[in-house]
């Protein structure tokens, strides 16, 4: 918390009065909120008049009461809560706001405040001999991957040096703030890194239409079987998809679950598709930083968004709505399926057994739960799980994401007694009776 | 690593154009009104399969927290509420969102108002993002004109944006306060229950969601929550934005896939860390309400929320601020601590009376000019304040202090004897007792 009085009053004025352009603006604004609820609008206003006149005072807190049928003590709580509103006159010319939290800390903010110090005045908040400057230290501006920072009115100044914002300080006591260019201070593109290795150099998806998925209806229906069969020429050609096809595969989220491995096999298929066009591979961007470094050179170190757009320009844009469809499309075939990747529902590893369920929930580490999952699995009866060679255990955990667990309770054991002589034989054996 | 097709932020850099115009090039808003006739159901379903969540630092999911919404409306109109109060310092990825890429929002903010039912949506921008703010005030515009929103619109599903702006005040981060101050009151915290589904802003079921969270949903629902999924480990899935600030060589905001290593994200987007692996001391990884991470134990940490938990931390907002050895650390958190003192929003006495009173221990710290027990104390200290707030902010406050004295108690300590040593050596010992 911070201590915040309004000024003294030598320096409050009498009256305060929005402009007429401000005052219409007030009008359309208060008129966006719900009716009943204008109040809603007294932090946009505070903030409004305090851009007309540079700081709040008790005038303006009581017109804007005044306007928005609040008490006054009402808007006195606002502006004395907020820190962004100033409460005393600051500079005319320029008010500093240094970043000195953390981040820009790290980064040298404090010698930014030295500079200030040095300059304008050794408080904060104080305007110099002037009045034409003042600074003070706020808290986190929100650039902090471009520290350290200040913000002047409505704008920041990122990347600065003590000699950078001394520049910056005289072109503003001059009255020629606006010669200086917002924004980063060094060569750098907003909050890129200025070696631009996390540019895009892909240029993106241009989609003209987008058929989407069928409604939840119609993809509870059994339409995932039906699409299958299509998947193979979908990964091997994955351009081949068709913009009619593609969603309705779509719409059945649990055969278009892909796994990770899948993914990244059609990406290769993509590449090596885009590859074989001609196509610059880059725009996969598989090869990472090495990539984006030849691109730079390719480039000429400048402007990389306009001039990696050019380059693939149509052709690549057609197949970027292509590949991207591609991660869309269902599995190539089931053998290849990870069912763990299909976390709504699991796909039968086992052949359904004809007959009646057997209670599978009788071997010691099987719940409900696993039960449920297991006969999703196709496994029903106790027999069948006496069956598992070394690789049906190895499915079976891994889809159930139980390591051991079919081997440390013993399942198979278990699972022939059972399948022999049902409980009778389970007692016999194991000495207890099952659960 | 995630592959360029892959990205949801195309103009993260600005390096593109950011109107409807180039918005559309890159393929945002196709699809829209398919996915707004699906329905509120299929909305969070898609969005739910997507894995998607929360990006605004506590990860909660998506899709689940849309559900607690009446499903019935009951005569009270719903809100949705986005939250672009962006000011964990080390956080600024949502800049990025407001000033590149606003049109992911507005569509975003459509489609999760059909999702809830609503017809009004609120966008709180926090007071210092002003370019950011018109910019996104711009996007919103041309939203309306091309009846892309609005009443009878063009996708049928009639959607209200006010873009309403704070003043500076970190606790308008928090969701309850977020609403009071956009009811126009202090940023206080409200006590929960009644949550905001039941009674938010106005006393209207509402549901507030990070920038990010709702901007990745368009991309989600037109490429399939499955492609979503298919990116990063079970339960931190898909991609997000993260920034790097601190003393790495070139510091960046960027788009990564989750589950990749700190040492890739690093390697790969941030130049390598100043003066080479060996100089990293410790790392911050989510925004400063996290702990700090010792280096050693950080370099082959995976960026996402269950890979930093094992490393005793949180992926946070994903804000990670860098320190190399010749970072004085105590100085480093005791600015943390000064931040939360100033941003206390004085309503619980331990927060308030709490932060202050951390902050001047830790200054003492920083001298060195204290006794060692004080060390155990300040960690008592902490512990009584967190957990015993409305809100987290005590928690926040407690946490950086608590992973310093956890992992650099011998710093403090060193300092300590430092301090002393000097003192006699010059005939001085200095009275702690009367401090």
């Amino acid at each position: 918390m911070v201590a915040r009085r309004l000024a003294d009053e030598s320096v409050q004025p009498a009256s305060f009065a929005f402009t007429a352009e401000n005052a219409k603006w007030a009008e359309w604004k208060i008129g966006l909120y719900p009716a009943g609820r204008q109040q809603s609008a007294v932090i946009p206003l505070l903030m409004r008049a305090q851009d007309q006149d540079g700081w709040v005072s008790r005038a303006t807190i009581e017109t804007i009461a005044d306007m928005l049928g609040m008490a006054y003590i009402r808007v006195l709580e606002v502006a004395t809560f907020y820190t962004q509103f100033q409460l005393k006159p600051v500079g005319t010319r320029a008010h500093i706001q240094v970043c000195g939290t953390t981040p820009c800390m790290l980064r040298g903010a404090e010698a930014l405040i030295e500079v200030c110090k040095h300059k304008i005045h050794h408080d904060p908040l104080t305007p110099n001999a002037d009045g034409t400057l003042s600074w003070e230290e706020v808290e986190c501006a929100g650039a902090c991957v471009n520290a350290p920072m200040v913000a002047i009115f409505h704008d920041t100044y990122e990347d600065l040096t003590a000699e950078r914002l001394e520049e910056i300080i005289d072109a503003f006591e001059a009255g020629k703030g606006d010669s200086i260019k917002p924004g980063p201070q060094i060569e750098r593109l907003h909050s890129a890194a200025p070696t631009r290795t996390t540019l895009l150099e892909a240029p993106s998806a241009k989609r003209e239409k987008f058929i989407p998925p069928a409604p939840p209806a119609d993809a509870a229906a059994p339409a995932a079987p039906a699409a299958a069969p299509q998947a193979p020429t979908t990964a091997a050609k994955p351009k081949d998809v068709s913009e009619e096809s593609a969603p309705a595969l779509k719409g059945t989220p649990k055969a278009a679950k892909v796994s990770e491995a899948q993914a990244e096999g059609e990406r290769k298929a993509a590449a090596s598709a885009a590859d074989a066009n001609g196509q610059p591979n880059k725009a996969m961007r598989e090869g990472a930083v090495g990539a984006e470094s030849d691109a730079s050179k390719v480039d000429g170190g400048k402007a990389p968004g306009k001039a990696s757009a050019a380059a693939p320009a149509d052709g690549a844009s057609t197949a970027g709505i292509k590949k991207s469809r591609t991660i869309i499309a269902p599995r190539a075939n089931q053998t290849e399926v990870n069912p763990v990747a299909e976390k709504g529902g699991l796909a039968p590893l086992f052949a359904a057994q004809a007959g009646a369920a057997d209670d599978l929930k009788l071997i010691s580490g099987v719940g409900p739960v696993l039960e449920g999952k297991l006969n999703a699995l196709g496994i029903t009866r106790w027999s069948q799980v006496a069956a598992f060679t070394a690789e049906d255990i190895a499915k079976v955990e891994e889809t159930l994401n139980f390591k051991g667990r079919v081997t440390r309770d013993d399942w198979i054991a278990q699972a022939a007694a059972l399948a022999k002589g049902g409980e009778a034989e389970y007692v016999r054996v194991f000495g207890k009776k099952p659960r | 690593m995630l592959a360029d097709k892959d990205r949801i932020f195309t103009n993260l850099y600005g390096q593109g154009d950011w109107t409807l115009e180039g918005a559309r090039a890159r393929g945002a808003w196709v699809g829209t009104k398919e996915f707004i006739e699906a329905g509120r159901d299929w909305i969070t379903s898609e969005v739910k399969a997507s894995g998607l969540r929360g990006r605004g630092g506590a990860g909660f999911p998506t899709a689940l927290k849309w559900t607690f919404m009446p499903k019935v409306n009951d005569g009270r109109p719903h809100y949705l509420l986005v939250n672009a109060d962006e000011s964990e310092p080390g956080t600024c990825k949502d800049r990025d969102i407001l000033r590149h890429d606003p049109h992911h929002l507005v569509e975003g903010c459509l489609l999760a108002a059909r999702a809830m039912d609503a017809h009004l949506a609120f966008i709180y921008v926090r007071g210092e993002f002003i370019r950011e703010r018109q910019r996104l005030e711009a996007a919103v515009e041309q939203a309306y004109a091309a009846k892309l929103i609005g009443k009878d619109n063009i996708h049928g599903w009639d959607l209200d944006i006010i873009v309403h702006h704070g003043a500076g005040a970190y606790i308008c981060g928090e969701e309850t306060a977020l609403m009071e101050s956009l009811e126009g009151k202090k940023g206080q915290p409200r006590l929960k229950p009644p949550f905001p589904a039941g009674m938010g802003v106005y006393g209207n079921p509402t549901t507030v969601n990070n920038v990010e969270s709702i901007a990745v949903v368009p991309e989600i629902l037109r490429r399939s929550g499955a492609w979503f999924s298919s990116i990063g480990r079970a339960n931190n899935t898909g991609t997000k934005l993260m920034c790097v600030s601190g003393h790495v060589n070139t510091p960046a905001t960027f788009e990564e896939a989750m589950g990749v290593t700190f040492e890739e994200i690093i390697e790969k987007h941030c130049g390598g860390i100043r003066g080479g692996w060996d100089n990293l001391l410790a790392v911050i990884p989510g925004g400063a309400s996290v702990p700090c991470v010792p280096g050693e134990k950080m370099r082959h940490a995976v960026m996402d929320f269950d890979g930093l938990r094992e490393v005793g931390s949180s992926l946070g907002t994903a804000a990670v601020i860098v320190m190399d050895k010749q970072t004085d650390i105590i100085k480093a958190i005791w600015r943390l601590s000064a931040f939360y003192k100033h941003e206390s929003c004085g309503q619980c006495t331990p927060c308030r009376e709490g932060t202050g009173w951390m902050m001047r221990v830790m200054a003492r710290m920083v001298e060195g000019r204290a006794q060692k027990r004080e060390i155990d104390m300040l960690f008592e200290v902490t512990k009584q304040i967190e957990g015993h707030t409305i809100c987290a902010l005590g928690d926040a406050a407690a946490w950086p202090i608590q992973g310093l004295i956890r992992n650099f108690r011998h710093v403090i300590e060193e300092r300590i004897d430092q301090y002393t040593w000097s003192s006699t050596s010059d005939g001085a010992v200095p009275s702690i007792a009367a401090e």
